[in-house]
Order: structure tokens, then sequence, then C-alpha cells
């Protein structure tokens, strides 16, 4: 009997404790994606900024050539957009058989910046205006408003960069759908601070 | 380690190669079956390297690829590395059928404007087999 009575408070205390890290967490903007401020998400406890991929028939298809970008960064008419239009894929042709082409679409549609509450997502989401249809990730006012500081020499002139769709000749862990600000280097350069 | 899994690892070793030289050699037994061959290393090997101009730039296989398919190549706008195209240089180059034939469509359109034949695919393969 006692010893029960002192299981059910332990657990009862656990609970509490556990309940006053996640509030601490959350101030600190930590693992709460969505619920923090997007300042406060980009502090060091923060990791996946969108969902990470975690289909290997996009991821196959998509990353010979560029990293397999994470349908989290644009909306799911962007990616439809994309997906209609492979045989032009920015002067490449990137064409699919049509079943992989149709998995591939459904993946990224479901998973769209428009369609994930994750992280970043909605924010990438909200900043597309409902009649845009942007076909390039550098293109979201989002992505521009975080990062209109950098200066050409660091991106279009830095032979070791050349392209904001290089992601992650900076962002070292964008593979993982890591962005914050902590796990940026920039090739040649070193650590960036706002 | 034990005696089996001793074998099992030599079995693997021994199978390795040829599941690697099995789907080019399944590709041009298809195109013969479509009519073309005998395939000829020295024309893939010139195809390889030979310009065409399409969207108003010349291009060729190497372009992407290098002007040595045991090299690695790089995309030339993304920049991203591209692995050796000949199976000496890396295992996995055409090791799947359903690439290959996924990078022929891709990437002949984009080189030379149209999709290569079953020949100049079987000469292709050719070449990348004996370098």
């Amino acid at each position: 009997m006692h010893k029960s009575l002192w299981m059910t408070s332990a657990g009862v205390l656990g609970l509490v404790a556990l309940a006053g890290l996640a509030i601490g967490s959350d101030e600190r903007g930590g693992w709460w994606g969505v619920r923090g401020s997007e300042e406060a998400r980009e502090s060091r406890f923060s990791r996946a900024d969108v969902p990470a991929v975690s289909f290997a028939p996009y991821t196959d298809a998509c990353g010979s050539c560029h990293l397999a970008y994470q349908p989290g960064l644009l909306p799911a008419r962007s990616w439809d957009r994309i997906m209609a239009t492979l045989s032009d894929h920015f002067g490449d042709n990137a064409e699919l058989d049509p079943a992989a082409s149709s998995e591939i679409r459904r993946y990224l549609a479901d998973n769209a910046s428009d369609r994930t509450g994750f992280g970043r997502a909605p924010a990438f989401a909200r900043s597309v205006a409902a009649a845009e249809v942007p076909l390039r990730i550098t293109d979201t006012p989002y992505f521009r408003h975080k990062h209109h500081e950098l200066p050409q020499r660091l991106v279009a002139e830095n032979p070791q960069v050349r392209s904001f769709s290089n992601c992650q000749a900076c962002h070292r862990n964008a593979d993982t759908g890591v962005y914050g600000e902590h796990d940026v280097r920039i090739a040649g350069y070193g650590r960036w601070d706002d | 380690m034990t005696t089996r899994t001793a074998s099992a690892a030599i079995g693997l070793a021994l199978l390795l190669p040829v599941a690697v030289c099995a789907a080019p050699d399944a590709m041009q037994t298809r195109y013969r079956a479509e009519g073309a061959g005998p395939f000829d290393a020295t024309a893939g090997a010139s195809a390889w390297q030979r310009g065409t101009s399409t969207e108003g730039e010349t291009r060729s296989c190497s372009t992407c690829h290098g002007t040595d398919p045991r090299q690695p190549g790089r995309h030339p706008r993304t920049g991203k590395r591209i692995e050796p195209l000949a199976p000496s240089a890396n295992p996995q180059a055409l090791a799947d059928e359903g690439n290959v034939e996924k990078w022929f469509a891709r990437n002949c359109k984009w080189t030379w404007g149209r999709e290569c034949s079953a020949q100049e695919k079987g000469n292709f393969l050719e070449y990348l087999k004996q370098l």
C-alpha cells in the first residue's frame, strides 16, 4: 500500500517536472517549433526547421543534381507546377516516368509548406501570396527576408557557394532539414551572425 | 567469423561483379532485340566527346561527366559532384537498369535535343564497360 502510494507520488512529481521542463524549453523556443517564436526557434536548442525528407524515390530522382529540398519549403501548388514541367526544369531535362512522377508529386504535395504544421514551414507558406506560385524556394518572401542581408561576395561571387540554391554550402545540415543560424558556416568565410 | 558467414561473404564478393555487369549486358540484349548492334566502344567514345549546339550552347556528355568517365564530373549549374560513370571506377554507376534508362532519357534530350537510339545507347555502354 505504502509502496504504491510512493510510486504514484513519484509519478506525479515526475510529470510536474517534465511539464516544467517543457514550459522552460518552450520559453527558450526550443523543441516546440510551431509554438515558439521564429527567432526563439533559431536558438541552439532547435534542430530540424522543416521536416527532413524521408521518401527514397524523391531523393533518388531529385537528389542527384541538387539537394532534395524539403517539401515544407514550398506550397503544394508550387510542387504541382514543378512536377508538371520537369522536361524543362530550370534549363535541365529532369523528366521521370509517369509512375515515379506521380508518387513523388503526391509526396511533395502532402508534405508541402501549406500542408505541414511543422517548424518554419507555416512561415514559408504564409509569406507567399495566394495568387503566387513560386517555382524557386529562393523566390519566397520568407526566404528573401532571411537572406537579404547577405552580400553578393559571399554567395553569387563566392566560388564555393555560387547560388542560394546550394543550401549545403552554408547550412551544413540542410539535408536533415536544419537551417538554424547556429549551423551556418559560409564556405570560404565562416560563421555568419546577423 | 564462422565458416558459414565467411563463405556467405565470399559468395557475395563473387556475385557482386556479376551483378554490376548484369544491367548493361541485359540492356544491350534488349537493344539487340530492337534491331540494334553490334555495339562499338570506339563509336561510344567519340559520341561521348561530340559537342552539339542545343539551346544556344555547345553540350556534350563531357559537359557534366568530364572527358574521362573514370573521373567524377560536376553539374554545371548546381556544382554538385557527379560520381564516375565507368563501372571500373564506380561499381554502382550502371548497376540499376531503370536508373540508367532514366538518365539516358533526361540527358540525351538535354545534350542532343532528342532521344538516343538503341544503337547509340548500346555504344555508350560498350565504351563505359571497357574503360
